[in-house]
């Protein structure tokens, strides 16, 4: 029986925490993430979870920590945000390189500067080429879904490669909204336990864990890095369909929204895309064939999925909430106008830098990009193709 | 009820605007609604003006921005009215609730020409003298129950009678202070 | 995999995921000693066994056994040297090494 609660996103991502039971948590605090190991440390003082807490100096600490505890053998869990999430990027690296399904908790917020503590992608697309799994959330329920799915993900024998789970700072992870939470024991379950062939702790076989790479090597075990990569796509379906069986939730490597007949679209990655589906539905009403893909899954990108679900459609706006400052478009946008370069008619795309540093997206702005759609589907493709949407001209 | 209900709520860092939104968003939640109950943030000051929001809905609101047209305005500290525009895209067939001692049209003069329903609720005295502090959450929560007609008031009643029996376990006195505020505040509600 | 059996001929499909090795400590076989062209020379007679020399190993080729220092492990000594430069006694020597 599905729990009919409400709660904020970080309480739905601690409780799915609680349900795991992870063998440790390094964290160290920062806000919009903060909540996340207080609930947590609420738990483990409670004695509803036999986690051991580990209270780091940093998050590069937090980093090493879970790279210690997932080679050890255990299952590693933590959570950041922006400036915590770039003070980790060393360790990113290593823990995706040594193959540690460790699984972090995003509240995506902007890196400075300026200083700014509110959401934008910019901390997570950072980290776009570290080597971890990226899950994007659109709202508390799917925030909860992915962590739950995320270990199975993970962990799997073919991947073996960390996972992040990222939610909008604040729109998401402190709004108070409805969620069907699952039982306890379904989640512990579903989930299973972590049971790796080998590690640095396993007395009959131990280890060694991250050896120096000369020449000779370290190209061999990136390209192992790539195939798993490759490799999770296939993995992430497979936990879908049996996350669906216990939740009756769908989930697939992006969402399409009134896509079928779609004549122009959006792209859109996280809270803004609810936003945008409002908008569409406005659009229909209007009788303006408007769709929405949400992007779920950004690492591994879904480029041929991408490609045949826009395949039909004669405008599409992609939607960026992080500028990767190329000079022309943003990370979503370098990454689907690459996807549909094999199209043999490619639809007319456009890339617009929204809501950074919190900016708030509203639907008349989302509209006016709808709208431009509309005339770039009927004149042509604009010269210029990098735009900044709901900025003071 | 129409489809969705929009509350923009006003007051100052620390007084509890952020509180009763979610408190709000609670009390809808218990009867069955679709609830969103959020702050905007910024870094938090205490005393400076925040806003908090709620919509509740019979479906789930997918949208997440701000609320721009309220149905509804709540101001939890009277003093901003004069500092902030409080009634700024409130729909005319919609209400503002005040937390003040005054008669409702003696604060028209101060709301920039809003020429809807103004509601006002001497929020600070019902708490002083129900719960001992002038702590406005609760009585304000029931001005906007009353006004709104979110919910039935005896629904909202026994609703918070069991939250905060939860809540207050220990404390037996604060509950039966809290649920008089409630009361006095559904039935002296003006306007 | 052991240690023994990860070769540079390996494709990416036979190396260990993430270059792990099933065993631990395998750094003894590196025969670092190959390296050396100079080599520190023990007298074991002019030795008062104060024990400097040992935790200034960068390799730990000074062996200890029962509070005395042993000879040199030269399977892993690369001849750096330091030893001869710390030890107050004269107890060990530094020379080329013929081959």
């Amino acid at each position: 029986m599905a729990i009919r609660e409400r709660m904020s996103g970080n309480e739905a991502v601690a409780y799915a925490m609680r349900q795991i039971d992870p063998d440790v948590m390094g964290a160290f605090p920062i806000t919009p993430s903060t909540e996340i190991p207080q609930y947590f440390s609420q738990y483990v003082a409670n004695g509803q979870v036999h986690t051991e807490f580990v209270a780091v100096e940093s998050e590069h600490s937090a980093m090493s920590c879970c790279i210690g505890a997932q080679a050890a053998g255990g299952r590693a869990v933590t959570a950041t945000s922006s400036a915590g999430l770039a003070l980790m990027w060393e360790m990113l690296y290593v823990a995706a390189s040594s193959r540690l399904p460790i699984t972090l908790s995003c509240v995506n917020r902007a890196l400075s500067g300026p200083i700014n503590i509110n959401n934008d992608h910019s901390d997570s697309m950072g980290a776009r080429d570290s080597g971890w799994i990226q899950l994007y959330a659109e709202n508390n329920q799917e925030a909860y879904d992915n962590f739950c799915m995320a270990m199975r993900i993970g962990e799997h024998k073919d991947v073996r490669l960390p996972v992040m789970c990222c939610q909008d700072g604040f729109i998401t992870s402190h709004a108070i909204e409805n969620i069907e939470l699952l039982e306890d024991e379904i989640v512990k379950n579903f989930v299973g336990k972590y049971e790796p062939e080998n590690y640095l702790l396993k007395k009959e076989n131990p280890l060694s864990v991250g050896p120096y790479d000369t020449v000779a090597y370290y190209m061999e075990h990136k390209k192992q890095q790539a195939e798993a990569m490759k490799n999770a796509k296939a993995v992430i379906l497979e936990v879908a369909k049996d996350f669906e069986k216990i939740s009756a939730r769908k989930y697939s490597f992006f969402e399409e929204y009134k896509m079928d007949d779609a004549e122009v679209a959006m792209v859109i990655i996280g809270s803004s895309a609810g936003t945008a589906k409002a908008v569409v539905d406005s659009l229909r009403e209007e009788g303006i064939k408007a769709g929405l893909i949400k992007i779920r899954v950004f690492r591994p990108f879904p480029a041929s999925e991408i490609a045949k679900a826009l395949a039909h459609v004669k405008a599409a706006a992609i939607m960026d909430k992080a500028d990767s400052f190329s000079g022309c478009g943003g990370p979503l946008f370098a990454e689907v106008r690459s996807a549909c370069y094999g199209l043999d008619s490619k639809p007319v795309l456009v890339n617009y830098i929204y809501g950074l540093g919190g900016r708030d997206v509203v639907t008349t702005d989302l509209k006016k990009a709808f709208n431009k759609l509309l005339e770039y589907a009927k004149k042509g493709a604009p010269e210029e193709t990098y735009y900044h949407l709901g900025v003071r001209e | 009820m129409q489809e969705m209900t929009e509350i923009r709520w006003h007051g100052r860092g620390g007084q509890g605007a952020k509180t009763a939104a979610l408190l709000l968003a609670d009390v809808a939640f218990n009867t069955g609604k679709y609830v969103q109950g959020f702050p905007e943030y910024g870094p938090e000051r205490m005393g400076a003006p925040i806003t908090a929001f709620n919509r509740i809905s019979d479906v789930r609101c997918t949208i997440h921005s701000n609320i721009y047209q309220p149905d509804y305005v709540v101001v939890v500290d009277e003093t901003l009215i004069a500092s902030v525009d409080v009634t700024k895209g409130l729909k005319p067939e919609g209400a503002i609730i005040i937390n003040s001692a005054k008669e409702p049209e003696d604060l028209r003069a101060s709301l920039s020409g809003f020429s809807g329903r103004i509601c006002t609720i001497d929020a600070n005295r019902i708490a002083e003298e129900c719960i001992g502090r002038p702590i406005p959450n609760t009585p304000m929560l029931a001005a906007v129950v009353k006004v709104s007609q979110l919910l039935d008031d005896e629904a909202f009643l026994k609703d918070m009678e069991q939250s905060l029996a939860h809540k207050f376990a220990s404390k037996p006195q604060v509950i039966e202070g809290n649920l008089k505020a409630l009361k006095r505040s559904l039935s002296e509600v003006k306007g | 995999m052991k240690a023994a059996e990860i070769k540079e001929t390996l494709t990416w499909k036979e190396l260990t995921v993430a270059g792990e090795i099933a065993e631990g400590g395998t750094s003894v076989l590196t025969k670092t000693g190959e390296w050396r062209t100079m080599i520190p020379r023990f007298i074991p007679d002019k030795c008062k066994q104060c024990m400097l020399c040992v935790p200034c190993c960068p390799d730990m080729s000074i062996p200890v056994k029962d509070g005395k220092r042993l000879d040199f492990d030269y399977d892993h000594c690369k001849g750096c040297g330091i030893c001869y430069k710390v030890c107050p006694f004269g107890a060990i020597e530094f020379e080329k090494e013929e081959k």
